[in-house]
This record gives structure tokens, C-alpha cells and sequence, in this order.
């Protein structure tokens, strides 16, 4: 049995269905109960839903096979496992943002509110700026609002929300997007499954940008 | 006084299966103290697999680390005879920053080490002692192997610089193709220069995982680096030829810092332990670093991993309790001891009991001495 860690929400559900389109459906995953864990006997698969922040911690503890997580979350916490496919979904950004007409005093150390302390960590670390770290946990826009930070690491999808507060990207500083990862020794034991499933999900991929 | 094997943890038992595997094939045991100078690590801190080491003053203003690694010491004790090898083993505790918790930790680690005029023969005879070590642990194991030559010719051949490759190798590690794909794209648009290889054969090198004489074929077939094919060719059909060499794979995601290590890697899994439980290689860089002109090749089982692996939930911790109070008389207690001892039951003699206390069967002893069963689980 493969087991298979999914993000909750949006996200899980359009992985869900990149799973389904490959042939490995499991029907009782749409009824509507309170069931955790969907299993299709017949496919040899087994699906269960975690936080999103969670996937690479069941994966890398072999909890499960593989898994799908937003490369935040593998940045973040580095995890040692497999990263076998851009799946291109789920994309946005990680961009350092500050109120309009924001200018870096570099003589200063930089105040930096953010939920994801060692990407704001290294891509500092990687420029050379010296950085205060302000960990909070939501509402991370409300920082600079109120002074309590210079700037913040945070994740853009539209952009509407800094717009909206008076706040825009100043730097990018990587490409998100969602990543299938495969537990290492999974991988060695259950190769031929694993592979199959990645070969399918990397074709639908490329479909889709051939498409756009 | 007999050792009982059951008193011993599963493993505890697979280090002594392994002692005495390594002394068999002629390695010495190493014997490390707790604590050693700190520079020894300051210098080669990429070399440890994390940088985190608890330190402390001792009492001669000298700071000192607690060993978070054993191949360090092992390298600056050998002394360096022509023509020879040193061959050890130990089994010792280290202290490292576990991945998952960011807390120190300490790991009983199984390893040895050759080191001197390694040649192809020491090489293989590592690797054989590799698998032989995954079998004492299951029969369900797994080694994959690869060799750090054929990766690094391959991005040579992409145009990559020493620094860019290192980049690479930590993307080929994580099987991470499409942003190693992006990343040598981007070098060669900078560099504007034609590669000798397209990046997409490289990738599909690299991403081969099969046994040995299907992937060499392939790296033949494909002109891969002609020396390092060979090497890897000579060592699996010698496991072959030693009846090891049915779970080998060869797998170039088993890489290592370039800085370090070269030439054969290699890393071992046991099905159901999610993280590898052995990994060694050639590391004769490091030797260089430290100045020395010895090679060396070697490896570590990782125990820690082992305990959950073979935890089995016991129902009780003790097969006996015999209840026994202030009147009774103490010669037929120890006799009533003596007899449970005789049966081989875990027995316990108390007056009261815990109700934390998980166990079989409940004795008292009668007026004659004689055991009385109370209770039964």
C-alpha cells in the first residue's frame, strides 16, 4: 500500500484531481463525512489529508510514501526527502514587501517580520544584510502598518492584499509552487509505484504549460 | 554467569553481531575518548553532518567539544606506514542536532574505517561489509551505490564550475530535476557556451535506479567517464561473485560534498525505517585537508533509527510478582524466588504492588512455603 499525504484545501483538492486524471482515483474521498484516511484497495493507494505545513514532516518520517507540499514549506523547513516533480500548481511567490515609497536605510539592521524564519534567514544571510527577525504567525501585513517591522517575507499570490494596505513587493525572492516528494526509503522499496505516479503527474504538468 | 540473549535489546544484540562481523575481517577496535579539542571539528566543520557540536572550557582554558563524529579522530590518530592499512571499527556514542527535532541527541553509531594505501580490493571489501551489515539487521535491505567521478564528469561536461557543481550535486540529492534543470540552463546561458551533453541525457543518467549491470550498460552505452564505469563495474561483480549482489542498486542521488568525498558512495535502507541507516564512501579529501597523503574509505551504521524499527509492544515487563509480607518468613520467599529463577520467569519479589507494574502472573507464598498462583493475566 502507497501511502499518499495531501494538503487540505484548495490546493489538496486540485492535487487530488491531477491523482484522479493519472488513474489513481479513490472514489469514497468525495463522500461527505468525516473520514481522515480513503483507501483503493484495487490501486494499491491510500490517501489522507494533513495541514499543508504538515505533509513534509508524515513524508519524511515515512508516515508516507510521498506527498504533495508548496515549496514555502520545503524551503522552510528543509526536509530530506525526494522532490520529484514541479507539479506548477498552487503558484505564488515569496517576496520581501514594504509600504509604498518604502527606502532600506542599509545603515540600519533591517526589521523583518515574516512566518518562514529561514527562507528570510538565508536569502539575507545570502546578500549580506544584516536583519532583525520578527516571527509572527498571521496577519504578517500588519507589521510594517504599524512600525513594528521595516519590511516582510511573506507569500504573493495576486498581491491584492498589499495593494489593499498600502504595501508592495520590493524583491522577489523565489518562485512557489506545489512539489511531489517521495520519502527516501519509500522511494528505494516502492520505486516502480512511485515512479509511475510521478511519470503521470510530470506529463500532466508539461500538458498543461504546452497548453498555455 | 551465562549471557541470556533475550535480556538483550535487538540492538544491542546487531553491535555485537557487528563487532564481531568487523573483527572477523581483521579491523581492531577503536576506543575514543568522550571529549576532544574542538579545533579538531572548527576545521573540517562541513565534513560533520551538522555543524552543531556541544562544547565546553575544560579546566585548562582548553575548549572542548563532545564527540559529534568519529571518523575525525580515527583520521588524526592513523599514523601513516607505507603500503599499509590501518583497518578499524568502533561503536561509540556521538552527539548531533537531530533533523526533525533541532535538539542534540545521542546516537550509538557503528562504523569502520580503512585508511592508507586503500586500493580497488579495500574498497570492495568495505562495500561487502556494508551489505553484510544491512543483512545481520534484515533480510529486507537495500544498498545503493554510485560513484562521485561519473556525476562530476557529467557536469563537467554541462560547462558547470567546482562551485556551481556543488550546487548541482545538492539538487541530484534530492532528485530535484526540474530545478537542476533550470540551474544549468541559467549557467549555460551566462557562459554562452555549447555543452558537451545535452542537459536532458544528463538528467536522464542521473536519474537512473536499477540494478548494476542494467544501469552500467546504459553509462557505457552513453560514453560516461570510461575509469570511473570500470571501477563500478569491477566492484559489483565482485559482490556478485561474493553473493551479495542482489539488493544492490545504483542510484546517483547517493551523493555527498565533493569537498570531502570521491569516488564509490554509498548509502543502506531497511524497508520500514524511513530514514538510511548506513552511509560511507571514499573520502581520501578530507584526508588532503588534514594534510595527510593516505586514502581512506569507510562507513556508519546509524543505531538510533534501529530501536523503533524493532520495538515489539510486550504485554508485560515481568513474567512474576510474588506478594510476600512482614510475617513471612524470608528463607521460603528466596526459595519461591529461586524457584520462578529456575522456570526462567522475570520475577519480582514485593510487598506492595504499583499499578503501573505490567505482569503475568500474581504469587503468595502459603504457610508451607510452597507458591500460590493469586491472579493470572
Amino acid at each position: 500500500m502507497l501511502n499518499i499525504a495531501l494538503p487540505k484545501g484548495r490546493l489538496g483538492e486540485k492535487v487530488y484531481e491531477m491523482f484522479e486524471k493519472a488513474g489513481y482515483d479513490c472514489p469514497s474521498i468525495h463522500e461527505k463525512n468525516r473520514k481522515l484516511i480513503f483507501e483503493n484497495k484495487e490501486k494499491d493507494i491510500c490517501f489522507f489529508w494533513v495541514k499543508p505545513s504538515d505533509v513534509n514532516i508524515y513524508v519524511e518520517r515515512g508516515a508516507a510514501d510521498i506527498g504533495v507540499a508548496g515549496k514555502d514549506i520545503l524551503l522552510e523547513y528543509e526536509p530530506d526527502v525526494y522532490e520529484l516533480v514541479d507539479l506548477d500548481i498552487g503558484k505564488c511567490m515569496m517576496a520581501e514587501a514594504a509600504r509604498n515609497g518604502y527606502i532600506d536605510q542599509i545603515q540600519r539592521t533591517k526589521r523583518v517580520a515574516t512566518k518562514f524564519e529561514n527562507i528570510a534567514r538565508n536569502y539575507y544571510a545570502s546578500i549580506g544584510r544584516d536583519i532583525d527577525i520578527i516571527h509572527l504567525n498571521g496577519s504578517i501585513e500588519l507589521a510594517p502598518i504599524l512600525g513594528l517591522s521595516d519590511v516582510i517575507v511573506d507569500i504573493v499570490e495576486t498581491g491584492t492584499t498589499l495593494k489593499e494596505n498600502d504595501l508592495a513587493v520590493v524583491e522577489k525572492i523565489v518562485d512557489i509552487s506545489a512539489r511531489l516528494i517521495a520519502n527516501k526509503s519509500s522511494y528505494e522499496f516502492k520505486k516502480a509505484q512511485i515512479n509511475a505516479i510521478a511519470d503521470a503527474l510530470r506529463e500532466q504538468t508539461e500538458q498543461r504549460k504546452e497548453k498555455a | 554467569m551465562e549471557i541470556n540473549e533475550t535480556v538483550l535489546k535487538e540492538e544491542e544484540r546487531i553491535a555485537f553481531i557487528l563487532r564481531s562481523l568487523y573483527r572477523q575481517y581483521g579491523f581492531l577496535q577503536y576506543k575514543m575518548s568522550k571529549f576532544e579539542e574542538y579545533d579538531l571539528y572548527a576545521n573540517c566543520r562541513d565534513f560533520l553532518v551538522s555543524d552543531n557540536i556541544i562544547t565546553f572550557t575544560d579546566t585548562n582554558g582548553k575548549l572542548m567539544a563532545l564527540k559529534p563524529d568519529v571518523t575525525l579522530s580515527i583520521v588524526r590518530s592513523t599514523r601513516d606506514i607505507p603500503g599499509y592499512v590501518n583497518k578499524v571499527f568502533y561503536n561509540e556514542n556521538v552527539y548531533r542536532v537531530s533533523h526533525g527535532s533541532h535538539a542534540f541527541k545521542e546516537i550509538m553509531q557503528v562504523g569502520l574505517e580503512c585508511i592508507g594505501a586503500i586500493d580497488d580490493y579495500n574498497i570492495f571489501e568495505t562495500v561487502l561489509l556494508a551489505v553484510k551489515s544491512l543483512s545481520a539487521i534484515s533480510s529486507e535491505h537495500i544498498l545503493s551505490l554510485s560513484h562521485l567521478n561519473i556525476i562530476s564528469s557529467l557536469l563537467a561536461e554541462l560547462g558547470l564550475d567546482k562551485e556551481e557543481q556543488k550546487q548541482a550535486v545538492r539538487l541530484i540529492g534530492n532528485k530535484n530535476m526540474h530545478e537542476f534543470k533550470k540551474f544549468c540552463e541559467e549557467v549555460q546561458v551566462k557562459r554562452n557556451e555549447s555543452a558537451a551533453r545535452s542537459i536532458d541525457e544528463v538528467i536522464n543518467i542521473l536519474m537512473l535506479n536499477d540494478e548494476p549491470s542494467k544501469v552500467i550498460e546504459i553509462l557505457e552505452s552513453k560514453g560516461c567517464d570510461v575509469k570511473a564505469v570500470n571501477e563500478l563495474k569491477a566492484l559489483t561483480s565482485m559482490l556478485n561473485a561474493a553473493g551479495e549482489g542482489e539488493r544492490i542498486v545504483i542510484d546517483f542521488s547517493v551523493v555527498s560534498d565533493l569537498s570531502y568525498y570521491n569516488g564509490i558512495v554509498f548509502k543502506g535502507y531497511i524497508k520500514g525505517v524511513p530514514e538510511s541507516v548506513l552511509s560511507g564512501g571514499q573520502y581520501d579529501a578530507l584526508l588532503k585537508k588534514m594534510e595527510k597523503s593516505q586514502k581512506a574509505v569507510g562507513f556508519a551504521v546509524y543505531m538510533d533509527f534501529l530501536e523503533r524499527y524493532f520495538e515489539k509492544d510486550e504485554p508485560y515487563e515481568l513474567d512474576a510478582v510474588i506478594k510476600y509480607d512482614e510475617d513471612t518468613d524470608r528463607r521460603y520467599l528466596f526459595n519461591a524466588v529461586q524457584v520462578a529463577l529456575n522456570k526462567g520467569l522475570k520475577v519480582t519479589a514485593q510487598k506492595e504492588i504499583s499499578d503501573k507494574l505490567r505482569y503475568k502472573t500474581l504469587y503468595r507464598i502459603d504457610e508451607y512455603g510452597a507458591l500460590k498462583e493469586v491472579s493470572n493475566a
